[in-house]
C-alpha cells in the first residue's frame, strides 16, 4: 500500500463539503497562493505517515456522526501530489459506505489524478482568480489548468461545488464574479458555488514559521460585500 | 375510580393506582410536526418579564441577594402569599411574600443560615437563633458521628462538597400528582400504606417508615392550607390545564418552601401538561396564544426561585443555581415519541422570555426523536447555549420512559426512585497521595493507609497502579461510610417530607458517588505508561512535582491507549465503592461531574505527571483536559463517549463549546450539522453534552463589561449559569476551556 503523507486532521469539518465531514490535509503542495491559509502544509514528505487503511479506519470511527450528507474529504496541501494514496483511501472509505469528497486547485491532472476521480463522489474545485495574470502571479500557475481540470469534471459528470475566496482588491470585483458565474453556468457539473471571505487567522502560522504572509496587509472583505457578491452567484 | 374532572381522559389503570405514567400513556398527542405553530410572547407576558428583568438587576446591584427574610423559618406555610405584579400573574406563588426574597433554612445547619445572612450583611433574627440553640440539625448530627477520619478526608478535600450542612436535594416529587388526583386523594392512599405497615413486625426500619408516613401526610395537608392562602382548593383533581400547571407548580413550591436542597428539580412535566392543554383546545376554551402564555407564566415564576447560599456553596456551585430540571422529549417503550406540542412550548419560553439558565431545559435524545423536533432543539441551542442532552437510548432500557434528571445527569423513575447526593471524591488527588504512600503535600496531612513513597526517578505503570488500587480501595469504603452517616442524619433531622410524599411509600434509593479529575488522572497514568515521569521530591523525600519527558497520548482525541485508562478507572472505583453496604440498601452509582467544583478541586490538587501545575483547575465533568484536543471536536466526543454508563450510572458530563463559523457556513446548516453531530455523539452510547455556540470573544467582552450581558447564559457542567453571576475565577476558567474553531 502506497503511504500518505498527512498534516493533520479534522474530526470536525462543516465548511470542506456537505454535512458533518472527517477532514484530511495532506502534506505538500504545488502551488504558493498568497491567500494560502496553511502554509504548514507546503513541504513535501513530511508530516505523519498513514496507510490508506489504518487513515480510513480512523474515519470510521465518525460514521454516526455524518448523517444523510456527510463523509469524508481530503484537502492540503495539494491532495493531486499523492493521488495515489488519496485513491486508495477513497477506496476504504468506499467499503465503509462513506461519501467522498476532493479538496483541489485542480492544477494536476494526470492519468493518477483521473484514477482519483473515479472515486470521488464530490469536489471543492477553487478557482481562485478568473484572469490569468493574477493566477501566474499570485499562485503559480496558470488558469487553463483548473479549466482543464473542470472540463475533464464536467465531461465525466462528476458532481461540483465551485470555490473562491474573495480577497479585497483581487477578486471582491463584481466582473470577477459574474465571470466566476459564466465559468459556473458553462459546466453543467457545478451546482453549487461558494465565496469564502479571505481570513487572516492563519497569520499565526506564517509568523510562527517566520516566513512572510504575502497578503498579511489585506484586509478581511465585509460581511455585506461578502452578501451582495453572493448575490450575483 | 371516576372524576369528574377526568372528563374526555382515557380510562385506565392510572384511576385505580397512583400511577402517572400511565396516565400519560393513555392520553398523550404524540407530535412529529415543525415548530411552526409555536405563538410568540403576549403583551400581558412581555410586561411582567419587564418587571421580573428589573428585579434581576436590582438583585445584581445589591450584590446578588435582593433581600432576606431573617426572622422567618422557611416552611409552606409561614409567609404571607406572595406576587410579583397579581393582577396580571396566571400562575400564583412565591417562596416567601416578596420575588426574589430568599428565606432561611436552618434545619441542614443553623451556622450555614447565619453565615449566609451575614454574608449578604444581614444578621439572622434572635428568635430562630434560639429555637434552633434547643434543636440538633443534619449538620450538627453528621458531626455527632463523623469518625476522626472522615473529618480528615473532608479537611484535606480529597472527599468534597459533600452535603453535610446544605441539603441534599437531587430529590424529584411527582408533582404532577397533585394535579391528577388532587390532594385528598393522595392522603387517602398514604393513609393506606400507613395502614398496611402496621401489620408488620416493628423493627427500626418500620418504626421509622411509619413516622416518615406520618410527617408525609402532615404536610399533605400543609400543601393544600398552603395553596389555600393563595385562593385554591386543591384537594380535587385539577380540571383544566391552568389548574394543571398552577396544582403541579404548588406543589414543587412547597418542595421548595421546605428544602433547601442544592438540586431541586421538577421532573418532566410539559407532555403531562400537553394532555390538559390539548383537551381545553379542542374544548375551545384554550388558544395556542393563551397555552404558551400558561408555560410563559409558569416558567417565570421557576426563574425568581432562589436559596440562600454561603460563599463556600458558590464556590462549588457557582452561579446561584437551582437546578429545576425539566426533562423534555425522549422516546416511549412502545416506539412512539414522547414529543408533544409542550415539548417545543417550553423550549420556546427561551425565545418568549429570553434565555436563561433556568429551568434546566433537559432534552431526552433519542436517534429516533421526530426530526422537526431534534431541528427545533438544536436552533435553539445554537440561539440560546441554554440546553442540555442526555441519551435517551442509554437511559430507557434501565429507567423506562417516565424518568426524569435530577440536577444535571442523575436519572431516577419520578416518584419511584431518589438518590441519596454524594458529591465527589478528588481522584487526581488520591492519584498524589497514593505516590507519597498516605501523604497529601498540599494540605501536609497523613491520610489513609502509611506506606514509603515509591521510589525511583522514573514513575513506573504497573508499581504508581498497584498502589493506586489500595488507596482507591480506601476510600471507596471511606466514602460510603461518610455518605451513610449523612444520609441517615438527614433522613433524620431534614427529611423531605413534602417531595417522599409524592413518591411511592416503597421507594428504589440510589447512593450517588462522583470523581473530579478524571482526564487529569487518565493523561497522568497515560504520562507514567508512554513518556518519562521523573518525579521531584522535597527535603523529606515526598514528591511534589514531576518533570515529564517525552510524547504521550492524551484523552480526547479518540486515541484508545489512554481513554480505555480513563474507562478502567471508572470501573475500579465503583466496583470498590459496591463494596461496602449502604443506608437503606441504597444501589452505589457513579458520577463524572463537577459542576463548577473544578476550579476548586484543581486548587487544592498539587501538580500531576500530565503536565497540570499545581492549583491548576481541573477540566469540569468527565472533559479532556482544557487544548489537548488535537483532532477536532468529534475526537474529543468519541474519547468522552467510550466511558462506560454502566459504570457511571449517575452520569457522565461533558461541556462542549464550538463558535458558530465552525458549525457550518449558514443558519439552516448549523441546525442540521448540530443534528447529525447529536445523533452521532449518543449513538455512540455517550450520556450527556452542554452545547455552547458561541465565541470565546464575546465571553471576554462580558467578562470585561458585565453590565452589557446581564442575560448572556453558558451551560458549564451540567447546568446553565448567567455567565455574569459567575465568580471572576470561574469566568476566567470557563473562558480558557477548548473552543472548537475553525482552523
Amino acid at each position: 500500500m502506497t503511504k500518505g503523507f498527512i498534516h493533520s486532521i479534522q474530526s470536525l469539518g462543516t465548511v470542506d463539503g456537505p454535512g458533518v465531514r472527517f477532514v484530511v490535509f495532506t502534506q505538500g503542495c504545488n502551488l504558493r497562493c498568497g491567500c494560502c491559509h496553511n502554509p504548514d502544509t507546503w513541504e513535501l514528505n513530511k508530516g505523519t505517515e498513514y496507510t490508506a487503511k489504518e487513515l480510513a479506519d480512523k474515519a470510521s470511527r465518525f460514521i454516526p456522526y455524518f448523517g444523510k450528507e456527510g463523509g469524508v474529504t481530503v484537502s492540503g496541501g495539494e491532495p493531486l501530489l499523492q493521488s495515489e494514496f488519496c485513491k486508495e483511501f477513497f477506496e476504504e472509505c468506499k467499503k465503509y459506505g462513506l461519501n467522498t469528497c476532493l479538496d483541489t486547485s485542480g492544477s494536476i491532472l494526470d492519468d493518477r489524478a483521473k484514477k482519483l476521480l473515479e472515486v470521488t463522489d464530490r469536489v471543492l474545485l477553487d478557482i481562485k482568480y478568473t484572469d490569468n495574470e493574477k493566477y501566474i502571479e499570485h499562485v503559480g500557475c496558470t488558469l487553463d489548468k483548473p479549466l482543464a481540470f473542470l472540463k475533464y469534471l464536467d465531461d465525466k459528470n462528476i458532481p461540483t461545488t465551485l470555490r473562491q475566496v474573495i480577497i479585497p482588491g483581487l477578486s471582491d470585483d463584481e466582473e470577477n464574479i459574474k465571470r466566476l458565474a459564466k465559468i459556473k453556468d458553462d459546466h453543467k457539473c457545478v451546482d453549487k458555488c461558494e465565496l469564502l471571505p479571505f481570513r487572516k487567522i492563519c497569520s499565526i502560522k506564517y509568523e510562527k514559521m517566520g516566513i512572510p504572509f504575502k497578503f498579511g496587509d489585506i484586509e478581511t472583505p465585509s460581511a455585506e460585500l461578502m452578501e451582495n457578491l453572493k448575490k450575483l452567484i | 375510580m371516576e372524576h369528574k374532572n377526568w372528563h374526555g381522559f382515557k380510562a385506565g389503570a392510572w384511576q385505580n393506582e397512583i400511577n402517572v405514567r400511565d396516565f400519560i400513556q393513555q392520553n398523550y398527542k404524540v407530535y412529529e410536526g415543525s415548530d411552526e405553530f409555536l405563538e410568540t410572547a403576549t403583551e400581558r407576558t412581555t410586561e411582567l418579564m419587564k418587571k421580573v428583568q428589573l428585579l434581576f438587576k436590582l438583585e445584581r446591584q445589591y450584590g446578588g441577594v435582593l433581600d432576606i427574610d431573617t426572622a422567618t423559618v422557611s416552611g409552606l406555610t409561614n409567609y404571607a402569599p406572595g406576587y410579583i405584579d397579581q393582577k396580571s400573574e396566571i400562575i400564583v406563588g412565591l417562596q416567601t411574600n416578596r420575588p426574589l426574597k430568599r428565606g432561611v433554612n436552618p434545619f441542614g445547619g443553623i451556622r450555614m443560615a447565619r453565615q449566609a445572612c451575614e454574608a449578604y450583611g444581614y444578621t439572622l433574627s434572635k428568635n430562630i437563633e434560639n429555637e434552633f440553640h434547643y434543636r440538633t440539625t443534619h449538620n450538627d448530627g453528621v458531626f455527632h458521628a463523623y469518625t476522626d477520619e472522615m473529618r480528615a478526608a473532608r479537611k484535606c478535600h480529597v472527599i468534597t462538597g459533600l452535603p453535610d450542612a446544605y441539603g441534599r436535594g437531587r430529590i424529584i416529587g411527582d408533582y404532577r400528582r397533585v394535579a391528577l388526583y388532587g390532594v385528598n386523594r393522595l392522603i387517602e392512599e398514604k393513609k393506606k400504606d400507613k395502614a398496611a405497615l402496621a401489620e408488620r413486625n416493628f423493627r427500626s426500619v418500620e418504626v421509622r417508615l411509619d413516622e416518615e408516613l406520618y410527617r408525609q401526610i402532615l404536610y399533605l395537608g400543609k400543601l393544600k392550607e398552603m395553596a389555600n392562602m393563595y385562593g385554591f382548593d386543591i384537594s380535587e383533581p385539577a380540571s383544566n390545564a391552568k389548574e394543571a400547571i398552577q396544582w403541579t407548580y404548588f406543589a414543587y413550591l412547597a418542595a421548595i418552601k421546605e428544602q433547601n436542597g442544592a438540586a431541586m428539580s421538577l421532573g418532566r412535566v410539559s407532555s403531562f401538561f400537553d394532555i390538559y392543554i390539548e383537551r381545553d383546545i379542542e374544548a375551545g376554551i384554550l388558544t395556542e396564544k393563551e397555552a404558551q402564555e400558561l408555560f410563559d407564566d409558569f416558567v417565570i415564576k421557576l426563574r425568581v426561585a432562589r436559596h440562600l447560599r454561603t460563599p463556600e456553596y458558590n464556590e462549588l456551585f457557582g452561579g446561584d443555581p437551582m437546578w429545576i430540571t425539566e426533562a423534555v422529549g425522549g422516546m416511549g417503550e412502545d416506539g412512539r415519541t414522547l414529543v408533544t406540542k409542550s415539548s417545543f412550548r417550553v423550549l420556546n419560553t427561551l425565545y418568549t422570555l429570553g434565555s436563561s439558565p433556568e429551568p434546566n431545559l433537559t432534552v431526552l435524545w433519542s436517534t429516533q426523536l421526530p426530526e422537526g423536533f431534534k431541528k427545533f432543539c438544536a436552533k435553539v441551542s445554537k440561539d440560546t447555549d441554554s440546553i442540555q442532552y442526555e441519551n435517551d437510548d442509554v437511559m430507557r432500557p434501565i429507567y423506562g420512559d417516565d424518568y426524569a434528571i435530577a440536577c444535571c445527569v442523575s436519572a431516577m423513575r419520578i416518584g419511584k426512585e431518589m438518590q441519596f447526593f454524594g458529591a465527589r471524591c478528588n481522584l487526581a488527588k488520591l492519584m498524589l497521595i497514593a505516590i507519597n504512600g498516605g501523604y497529601d503535600a498540599t494540605s501536609q496531612m497523613h491520610i489513609g493507609p502509611q506506606m514509603p513513597v515509591l521510589k525511583g526517578d522514573k514513575l513506573d505503570y504497573d508499581a504508581l497502579m498497584e498502589r493506586f488500587d489500595i488507596y482507591i480501595a480506601w476510600l471507596s469504603r471511606l466514602y460510603v461510610n461518610t455518605m451513610n452517616v449523612i444520609h441517615y442524619m438527614h433522613d433524620k433531622y431534614a427529611y423531605e417530607k413534602i417531595q417522599m410524599a409524592l413518591h411511592d411509600t416503597d421507594v428504589h434509593r440510589y447512593m450517588a458517588f462522583g470523581i473530579a479529575g478524571l482526564s487529569v488522572v487518565a493523561d497522568s497514568l497515560s504520562a507514567v505508561k508512554y513518556a518519562n515521569v521523573r518525579p521531584i521530591r522535597d527535603e523529606k523525600g515526598y514528591v511534589v512535582n514531576f518533570e515529564t519527558t517525552g510524547e504521550f497520548p492524551k484523552f480526547g482525541n479518540d486515541d484508545d491507549r489512554v481513554d480505555l485508562i480513563a474507562k478502567e478507572m471508572t470501573h475500579k472505583v465503583i466496583t470498590e465503592l459496591r463494596k461496602t453496604p449502604t443506608y437503606r440498601e441504597a444501589e452505589h452509582t457513579l458520577s463524572v461531574l463537577t459542576i463548577t467544583s473544578n476550579v476548586m478541586y484543581g486548587k487544592n490538587t498539587g501538580s500531576t505527571p500530565d503536565g497540570r501545575r499545581a492549583g491548576a483547575a481541573f477540566a469540569p465533568g468527565a472533559n479532556p483536559m482544557h487544548n489537548r484536543e488535537e483532532n477536532g471536536a468529534l475526537a474529543s466526543l468519541n474519547s468522552v463517549a467510550k466511558l462506560s454508563y454502566e459504570d457511571c450510572r449517575d452520569g457522565i458530563s461533558n461541556t462542549f463549546s464550538i463558535t458558530p463559523e465552525a458549525l457550518g457556513r449558514d443558519e439552516d446548516e448549523r441546525v442540521d450539522n448540530l443534528v447529525s453531530i447529536l445523533d452521532g455523539y449518543f449513538a455512540k452510547k455517550a450520556h450527556h453534552i452542554n452545547i455552547n455556540v458561541l465565541n470565546r470573544e464575546t465571553l471576554m467582552k462580558a467578562y470585561e463589561d458585565p453590565e452589557s450581558y446581564p442575560n448572556l447564559t453558558i451551560r458549564v457542567s451540567g447546568y446553565a449559569v448567567n455567565f455574569t453571576k459567575l465568580s471572576r475565577e470561574h469566568q476566567r476558567e470557563v473562558i480558557s476551556r477548548t473552543f472548537h474553531e475553525v482552523m
